[in-house]
């Protein structure tokens, strides 16, 4: 928490909560303190409706110069700590200044609100949807409380959804040829494809199949880049003859994948690679990375 | 360093089966709390043993069959959705998130079993998935064995006729194309094997191969398991399929294993009616396969086949399976040029059981073999190769256990050809298999043509081959040889004079050939079948007139004469005259006195110039007495001639005792006790006498030799003669005379030189109680002896 709360205890608990709360679905979203708390679940274009409720303590009242709520999507960039940068901001004034002495709820809503990014949680970035609620105070620090909320938005599967294919090797070493079905995969999609030995004159020992997320921030000479192996799948065990061709069926389900998200709000990109790798028996590796595009598809 | 490898190939499986069991525990706690998470995590760790490379196959056995147990478990938990709460379709892509493959194969296969039991997704399209999914293990030994799990999980739910899993959507075709793929597949994994490893280490790998090939073998017999695998699939798609991958793989330890492995799954029936197709792709195989074994197997197995019904032999003819199979070996020669003969020739004989069990009734084939045989024998003038000999007398006497009658073989122009290949000693083996098999089956030879055929393949027996190292003979085994081809002789037998003649003829003229050693053996055989054939046209004398008549008694004793006179050179004069004084005898029955008496000449010729020895001419002269007392066909003048030449042979024994006894024998020759017989009482008492002057001669000389006189045994013998003409009536033998002779025997035996002999003691006994009891006896006899006073 960057958010000083104080020394003391505030005056009055703040509860905010969606209207569809008990029928929106929830999904996991994971605070920085390491816990994964269950948030409710949005996509961009809806209306998000709600209540606040202020209740101050017991026999104590709140002076205040105006509640206001405000939602916020954030990006942030961990190399920049402390630097959010807003690329949504919508504010409701819930209360003109006075004192509050006892329980008051105030709906808010905001109709049709255009969520563009998804919220997404990387190595060196953050993405995050909140509603902050803040209660300002002359003299002392303003009373502020938040709540996430996770938006994911979908796509359409695409009209053009070309197979990749290629041709590599090493000259009269290796030369293999293969096929991915598709290059643009929705997260629960299986990959399907074959690699066909034209040539092996080298001894090898395995094959693996890696689904690789490339997360860059930052821009210019400030470029991050993290790579991550999300997953290590085998796909042949042993050494092929020329003319063998290995099967490939991968499911995306297991991993944590996120659709593919390129130049966010010119702050960062997410991409996908899938990596070819092929081991001989001197564990000597050689591969061959293909971008894919993933997509979030609605599921039904 | 072998040991060490052994001792850490140990440890390894001990570290193995370790880690199964391990996590087969945990396994098996999730199976009892219902926790398929856990449950495919900790199979998914226990299949991961298998990943090891360190492993002989026979070791990998091992482990895979505990793994192979503990999947069993694993299934029966899959199947029951209740216990999991997810379908079985979701569990098919679950499995397939393990990461590893091997686990990931093994366990999709054990869904997969499920998965078809469920019928929720087409058998068909389950087991396609699967066979493909397997290629990703390209590492042979691991490969092997998960397509061989494959094969086992999948065999009770292949989409046969009449399986539950038999519908629209399967049809026993894709049944068929699964396992065919799944065997090509395998067999491919398993000539891998033979590409890795340094040279040194290469025999035992060899070995340890294998030991895997009954995992690629299961695959056919899965086939052939196969209710929907008619004749008609068999072969448009089975077979070719099958021998496709056994053709193309080029490896010679499988194509060798899968060419049996077809030959003994699939019903013989199959095979008669692709016989084309199957011996089409022998040529094709490698030069180092053994294909002889593998035709020599199909044979064996056909015969039996067409032994085991005589329903089933048309089908043999239909398709035509001889000439096939004779063109297949012909071809499989032709290709493989570096096949030992050994191999050939075992073909050959493989062919030939099959020829014979199938078509008994086609001598022409039979012959076609041993002509084959032959061709691929010409280029060796003698087989120098113990088993290459050993095949072609198999070869040969095939024919002979199966007809049981050598006249067959006698037909089959090519037999003494194969024959010629043999070297001696085999060669004569052989012939003695021959002759023995006459002998047992008691075949008679009966045309002048099977007996020359039948020589022209024992000439080996009959003559020197050429080369054959005489000295290296044994002795005993020579006789052995000899006296079957003396008894061989008797088969050759004709009951037409004129064809028994031709028989003979050609006996003659080969066993001539047979020099000094062989035809005192062979000629008596010979001598006696011409007597019998005299003697058989002398009993249907009275039909015989006409001068046409090839066959007639004069003409055989014309050949007997130069059979024996060639026997003389040999020389072996005893048995010459033996024959000689034989055929006199036959003459003498003939009534031929001309005959008889050249006959006579030629045994008193043998006795003058060829019989040396003492002991011989003795017996000579009681052999030419003893037949000579029996002619009746001489005239007065030859018989004088004869009997006074034998008298004065008998005289001129070297050995007084000699003289003596061949002299009394002589007396025989002017007494024959038949109704006209010669009766010449003067003459016997002559030669009595004479035997009684030489028998005191003898005497004396003892006496002055050795200071003693021999026993009295002469005497006493001479008295019998006496006694002997006495009995028939000869008027010159009187009783005053026997009474003259025993009172001589006795003082003889008083006399002091007299040497005591209980022998000739006892002779004399009983020769007097036999007088003592004719005169008891009374009668005429009695009242004769009466006269002998004692």
């Amino acid at each position: 928490m960057n958010y000083l709360v104080g020394a003391f205890k505030p005056p009055c608990n703040i509860f905010i909560s969606f209207a569809d709360g008990r029928s929106r679905k929830q999904v996991p979203l994971k605070k920085e303190n390491g816990k994964t708390v269950m948030v409710a679940l949005f996509q961009s274009q809806e209306n998000i409706v709600g209540e606040v409720v202020i209740e101050p303590i017991q026999g104590k009242k709140v002076e205040h110069n105006g509640v206001k709520i405000e939602l916020l999507g954030q990006i942030e960039l961990y190399f920049d700590r402390g630097n959010f940068y807003d690329f949504t901001s919508l504010v409701r004034e819930l209360d003109v200044p006075g004192e509050l002495y006892e329980r008051k709820s105030y709906p808010f809503e905001f109709s049709t609100v255009e969520m563009p990014y998804e919220s997404y949680n990387g190595v060196n970035v953050r993405l995050r949807y909140i509603l902050k609620v803040t209660i300002s105070r002359n003299y002392v620090s303003n009373i502020v409380e938040y709540q996430d909320f996770v938006v994911r938005n979908y796509t359409p599967p695409p009209s053009i959804n070309n197979s990749i294919k290629m041709e590599v090797g090493i000259e009269d070493c290796l030369h293999i040829e293969f096929e991915y079905s598709k290059s643009k995969y929705h997260l629960k999609d299986v990959i399907i494809g074959k690699i066909y030995f034209l040539l092996v004159r080298i001894k090898l020992k395995n094959m693996e199949l890696e689904i690789r997320r490339r997360e860059s921030t930052g821009s210019g000479p400030n470029t991050y880049v993290e790579t991550e192996t999300l997953a290590k799948f085998e796909l042949m065990d042993g050494a092929p003859v020329r003319g063998e061709s290995i099967p490939i069926r991968l499911f995306l389900s297991p991993y944590e994948l996120t659709p593919t998200y390129r130049n966010i709000n010119n702050k960062f990109s997410v991409k996908y690679y899938l990596n070819l790798v092929l081991v001989d028996e001197e564990d000597r590796r050689y591969f061959k990375q293909q971008e894919i595009t993933v997509y979030r598809l609605l599921e039904t | 360093m072998m040991i060490n490898e052994a001792e850490d190939e140990e440890k390894w499986l001990a570290e193995g089966i370790a880690g199964i069991q391990h996590n087969a525990f945990y396994m098996h706690r999730a199976l009892d709390s219902n926790n398929l998470r856990e449950a495919l995590k900790y199979s998914a760790q226990m299949l991961s043993e298998l990943r090891t490379s360190k492993l002989s196959p026979h070791k990998y056995y091992d482990l895979y069959m505990r793994a192979f147990d503990e999947l069993r478990k694993l299934e029966i938990f899959f199947k029951d959705e209740g216990k999991h709460g997810v379908s079985v379709v979701d569990l098919y892509e679950l499995v397939q998130h393990a990461g590893n493959i091997l686990p990931r194969l093994y366990l999709l296969c054990t869904v997969g079993s499920v998965y078809i039991k469920s019928k929720e997704a087409p058998a068909k399209e389950v087991l396609k998935d699967l066979v493909e999914m397997c290629h990703a293990v390209q590492h042979p030994l691991r490969g092997l064995f998960v397509r061989s799990y494959l094969a086992q999980i999948s065999r009770d739910k292949l989409p046969d006729i009449g399986s539950e899993y038999e519908g629209d959507d399967g049809t026993v075709m894709d049944a068929v194309e699964f396992v065919l793929q799944n065997f090509t597949e395998m067999n491919k994994l398993w000539v891998r094997m033979q590409h890795q490893g340094p040279g040194r280490v290469r025999e035992k790998q060899e070995k340890e191969r294998n030991e895997l090939r009954d995992l690629v073998g299961k695959n056919l017999h899965v086939l052939s398991q196969i209710e929907g695998v008619d004749l008609e699939m068999y072969k448009e798609t089975v077979l070719p399929r099958v021998l496709e991958q056994v053709v193309n793989c080029k490896d010679d330890l499988s194509q060798y294993y899968l060419m049996d492995c077809i030959i003994q799954v699939f019903p013989d029936e199959y095979h008669l009616q692709t016989l084309e197709t199957l011996l089409g792709a022998c040529p094709q195989l490698q030069p180092t396969v053994d294909i002889k074994t593998v035709l020599s197997r199909l044979m064996d197995r056909l015969s039996n086949y067409a032994a085991s019904s005589a329903d089933v032999l048309p089908e043999f003819l239909q398709v035509e399976a001889f000439g096939k199979l004779s063109n297949a070996i012909g071809k499989v020669i032709e290709t493989q040029v570096d096949m030992p003969a050994v191999g050939a020739i075992t073909l050959y004989v493989s062919l030939l059981t099959f020829t014979l069990r199938v078509h008994p009734d086609r001598l022409d084939y039979v012959d076609l073999v041993l002509g084959a045989c032959v061709k691929k024998l010409s280029n060796i003038p003698k087989l120098d190769d113990s088993r290459a000999t050993k095949q072609v007398v198999a070869l040969l006497s095939a024919p002979l256990e199966k007809y049981n009658d050598i006249v067959t073989a006698l037909t089959l122009s090519n037999y003494p050809r194969v024959m010629d290949h043999l070297d001696n000693g085999t060669n004569k083996v052989m012939a003695m298999v021959i002759i023995q098999s006459i002998m047992k089956n008691n075949t008679c030879i009966s045309t002048a043509d099977k007996v020359e055929v039948l020589f022209e393949l024992i000439k080996g027996l009959i003559k020197d081959m050429d080369g054959s190292d005489v000295d290296e003979l044994d002795e005993d085994d020579f006789k052995d040889e000899q006296n079957s081809v003396a008894r061989l002789i008797h088969m050759l037998y004709n009951n037409e004079p004129e064809e028994m003649l031709k028989i003979i003829c050609t006996v003659r003229k080969h066993t001539m050939a047979g020099g000094p050693k062989r035809l005192p053996f062979t000629v008596p055989s010979l001598v006696f079948s011409a007597l019998r054939l005299v003697r058989q046209l002398q009993g249907q004398e009275g039909d015989i007139v006409g001068e046409e008549v090839p066959a007639t008694p004069k003409k055989i004793f014309q050949l007997l004469t130069q059979i024996i006179e060639d026997l003389s050179t040999v020389p072996s004069p005893e048995l010459a005259l033996r024959l000689s004084l034989q055929c006199a005898e036959a003459a003498n029955d003939g009534d031929l006195e001309h005959v008889a008496y050249e006959f006579f000449t030629q045994a008193f010729v043998l006795y003058e110039e060829e019989i040396a020895d003492s002991k011989a001419q003795v017996t000579a002269i009681h052999l030419i007495v003893g037949t000579l007392q029996r002619m009746n066909v001489f005239g007065v003048e030859n018989r004088d001639t004869l009997t006074h030449k034998a008298t004065g042979y008998s005289a001129r024994l070297l050995k007084k005792p000699d003289q003596c006894r061949a002299v009394y024998a002589c007396s025989h020759l002017f007494w024959v006790d038949d109704q006209d017989g010669v009766k010449d009482g003067e003459r016997v008492l002559l030669c009595l006498k004479r035997a009684l002057r030489i028998a005191n001669a003898a005497q004396q000389m003892a006496n002055v030799a050795r200071g003693s006189s021999g026993p009295v045994t002469l005497f006493v013998e001479i008295l019998n003669k006496y006694l002997y003409f006495f009995e028939k009536g000869n008027q010159q033998i009187t009783g005053a005379a026997i009474q003259g002779l025993i009172e001589l025997i006795n003082t003889e035996k008083q006399s002091d030189s007299a040497t005591p002999d209980s022998a000739s003691d006892a002779f004399l006994a009983s020769t007097m109680r036999y007088i003592q009891f004719q005169r008891q006896k009374g009668g005429i006899m009695g009242e004769k002896f009466e006269s002998i006073k004692l």
